[in-house]
């Protein structure tokens, strides 16, 4: 019997230990099907974060670095200028991104490093028990913004792509979800298109991916993916910020 | 021997090189030497050290607190700096720009007026040579000889025209210390 | 191979090129800046690569990466700076690697000044960083030191797997001083089986981690950063020493309190007292041996340092109370001078022999 569907081999095979509805789990295994389909196993290499996602390393089954809350693009950075011919990739949430980390990233897009950055935006700090995070909605609760975002007390989230577009070294920036297969689908194309340009030697490149946290969101696993469909996307448009002019939208 | 030479000016008057070029000549006289000048925000324009060590043994400290010479270049520094020599020391004065005399009484001081001299052999940039030919001659704390050695490495080849005039301010320095102790 | 005079920021540069050292990552801070300078321009010409980072704090991580991907790789800084990569230290130090970073120490604390100290001493040799780790300290005196102590300081980070410091002062890093380059070789750096550079198919899977989730595995991975510890400390304390076999005060001092009190015990020794120098040329691993051995012998002890006393505390611990330790600093960019030891050393010495 033919095989249509299997893991791909970049990824280890174990379970993930991610919460029910989470979408971490999809994000990896789009990131090791572009790896696999790149031919790119042997020159891959990852950074993960401080955050849910930092056994991201456990399920990357090639070479990775586990790097400082924040500072994988830096991490990044010295691992690429080392070893320029490697796909280098961060996997960063938002709080380790776009808050913490907002330094590295900026500087990492200034320089035109030639890394990838894959940025998961689920508007909450997860891990440490769902606190606000810069990407946190206007009006949404956390716990510790029990009475939901006032732009008064806490500004207006941070919309990371429109941030780093100016930037001239800023390659290609997009934002996908991944709430349906329609948007998986375009995800793992954009992923794709950021590494290519990364290898291509083209400049900074990112993919954030609009993601779910049922658990923190306090919302079953689909009534999750409606909420990020309903509220994040209107807030944060999806497709292509910034892309190198030949190789067009 | 032992000399601690604290070498004070402006910016821009030679004062950082012509303390490398002495440290240079003693290096190349197996001196010990060290060299070290003062940092800090003042980047131009403002008042420029440096500490330069020659001695036989090795040298501690190379800060110069109480230095054994002063080449004051300018009016701050030989203010700044003349209560710190020791007695009996030497204190040099570029006169061409201090026309105040030092309150010292217990150190041997020696007016020359380097940036007239300099402009008289045609070229003002040498006032800090004239003023080391004078410090050559009353020290012996390295020879003409290994100064002039050291100038060629200093500079870079394509300023290695500049070696003669150079050379002449150091003769013309130690010329006027020949008459300062003759008189 | 004739002698140059070179600045000891510069010599840092060229020692850590001569060591085979092609990564620099930094940010621009006073006492050290000749450094930077130099090695923007010498990287190129070998290869190397000079990178300035937005902070200390991502320099101190570009060092992260650039280690675990097998590079020599260095930064360096002063006093705020260092505090900033305290982060980034201490992921190096748990991920076991191989890195040099130099402190030019100013007057602190906060903000201080940019005038020598050595008021980073605990910063440096007591952790510095977050959770239970040891960093190699590496205090020259001289310009000439510096450039020797920099191939050591790189063999010593590939050979523990463990970031060193090299730990100096403004008056070392602005300072000229003649000194012998030696023939310039190729250094191949050790082959690092560990780094992760790209798996290959079937082969070992490396990960660049200080993640030990489980306490029971943490604790064993601290089990073994500790026995590696160890070992240093048995088998790389080095130490100067000046006048030590007949001395009954014995002055200890590091870096360029050291070089001054050389010429406190040439005088101390012209008037006939029997005074003697130990210069610790590790900080850490401290060179207790050396004190143990002595103690019983000499009257007592007198610390010298830039700072209001912080390695006196190792010198106690070594002492172990069997002898007065006694303190003479200076502090905030204050350089001690020779007269003022001295009257102190004097001071006690005939106290010492009135007991």
């Amino acid at each position: 019997m033919k095989k249509v569907f299997t893991r791909p081999e970049s990824l280890k095979d174990i379970p993930f230990h991610y919460c029910p509805g989470c979408t971490h789990g999809i994000v990896h295994r789009l990131v090791a099907e572009v790896i696999d389909e790149m031919d790119m196993y042997e020159r891959a290499l990852g950074v993960a974060p401080v955050g849910c996602s930092v056994f991201i390393y456990n399920y990357m089954d090639f070479d990775m670095y586990q790097a400082a809350h924040g500072r994988a693009p830096a991490v990044a950075t010295g691992i690429k200028r080392v070893l320029p011919d490697r796909l280098v990739f961060t996997y960063q949430g938002d709080g380790d991104a776009a808050a913490i980390g907002t330094g590295e990233l900026v500087h990492a897009a200034a320089r035109g490093e030639k890394i990838t950055v894959i940025f998961i935006n689920n508007a909450v700090y997860a891990m440490t028990g769902g606190q606000m995070a810069p990407t946190t909605l206007l009006g949404q609760k956390t716990t510790t913004t029990p009475a939901g975002r006032d732009a008064g007390i806490n500004g207006m989230p941070v919309k990371v792509c429109e941030m780093l577009a100016p930037l001239d070294g800023s390659a290609y920036l997009a934002r996908v979800s991944v709430h349906n297969p329609k948007n998986i689908v375009a995800a793992k194309k954009a992923i794709r298109k950021a590494f290519d340009i990364q290898m291509r030697g083209d400049g900074f490149t990112l993919v954030e991916v609009l993601s779910s946290c049922p658990t923190n969101w306090g919302l079953s696993p689909l009534e999750a993916l409606k909420w990020l469909e309903q509220n994040m996307i209107p807030y944060y448009p999806l497709g292509e910020y910034k892309t190198p002019a030949e190789v067009g939208k | 021997m032992f000399e601690g030479i604290l070498i004070a000016g402006f910016g821009g008057q030679g004062v950082l090189s012509t303390g490398q070029l002495l440290a240079y000549a003693g290096m190349k006289e197996n001196k010990h030497v060290a060299w070290i000048p003062s940092y800090g925000p003042e980047m131009r324009g403002g008042t420029a050290n440096c500490g330069v060590t020659i001695s036989d043994r090795p040298i501690s400290s190379p800060v110069v607190s109480e230095p054994t010479v002063l080449i004051a270049m300018n009016r701050p520094s030989l203010e700044k700096f003349e209560p710190a020599v020791v007695p009996s020391g030497l204190i040099l004065v570029n006169s061409s720009l201090i026309h105040i005399k030092t309150k010292r009484s217990d150190v041997k001081t020696v007016y020359v007026p380097a940036n007239d001299i300099a402009e008289s052999l045609g070229n003002g940039k040498v006032a800090n040579n004239i003023i080391l030919g004078v410090l050559l001659e009353l020290t012996g704390v390295v020879s003409t000889e290994s100064v002039l050695e050291a100038l060629k490495e200093v500079l870079p080849p394509k300023r290695h025209n500049l070696i003669p005039i150079n050379q002449e301010a150091l003769e013309k320095g130690r010329q006027l210390a020949r008459e300062f102790k003759a008189s | 191979m004739a002698k140059v005079l070179m600045k000891g920021n510069e010599a840092i540069g060229e020692g850590a090129v001569r060591a085979g050292c092609r990564y620099f990552f930094g940010y621009p801070i006073t006492p050290q800046s000749e450094l930077p300078h130099y090695l923007a321009k010498r990287m190129p010409e070998v290869g190397g690569l000079y990178l300035q980072s937005e902070s200390e704090t991502a320099a101190a991580n570009m060092v992260f990466g650039a280690a675990g991907a097998g590079a020599r790789v260095m930064t360096s800084s002063s006093g705020p700076g260092i505090s900033l990569m305290q982060e980034g230290i201490s992921y190096i130090a748990g991920a076991e690697l191989p890195c040099v970073i130099v402190n030019m120490i100013r007057g602190g604390p906060g903000l201080g000044n940019i005038a020598p100290a050595q008021s980073d001493y605990f910063q440096a040799v007591k952790g510095g960083g977050h959770g239970d780790y040891r960093v190699i300290c590496l205090a020259p005196a001289s310009v000439q030191e510096i450039i020797d102590l920099m191939q050591d300081a790189f063999d010593l980070a590939d050979k523990y797997r463990n970031p060193v410091m090299l730990l100096a002062d403004g008056v070392l890093g602005q300072m000229m001083e003649p000194v012998e380059l030696g023939e310039e070789k190729f250094v191949q750096p050790p082959e690092k089986p560990w780094a992760a550079t790209g798996r290959k198919k079937g082969g070992p899977k490396r990960l660049i981690n200080s993640l030990y989730i489980v306490p029971e595995e943490c604790e064993q991975h601290n089990l073994k950063l500790a026995k590696k510890y160890a070992v240093i400390s048995r088998e790389e304390q080095r130490w100067e020493e000046y006048h030590l076999d007949d001395a009954r005060l014995v002055i200890v001092a590091f870096g360029t309190s050291a070089r001054v009190c050389k010429a406190v015990v040439d005088r101390a020794r012209d008037e006939g007292m029997a005074v003697g120098l130990l210069r610790p040329i590790t900080v850490w691993p401290y060179p207790t041996g050396v004190i143990k051995r002595i103690r019983e012998k000499v009257d007592r002890f007198l610390v010298v340092e830039m700072n209001m006393g912080q390695m006196i505390e190792d010198v106690r611990l070594a002492v172990e109370g069997a002898r007065p330790v006694h303190f003479y600093g200076r502090a905030g960019g204050m350089m001690p001078v020779a007269r003022d030891i001295f009257n102190e050393v004097k001071k006690l010495y005939n106290g010492g022999a009135e007991q």
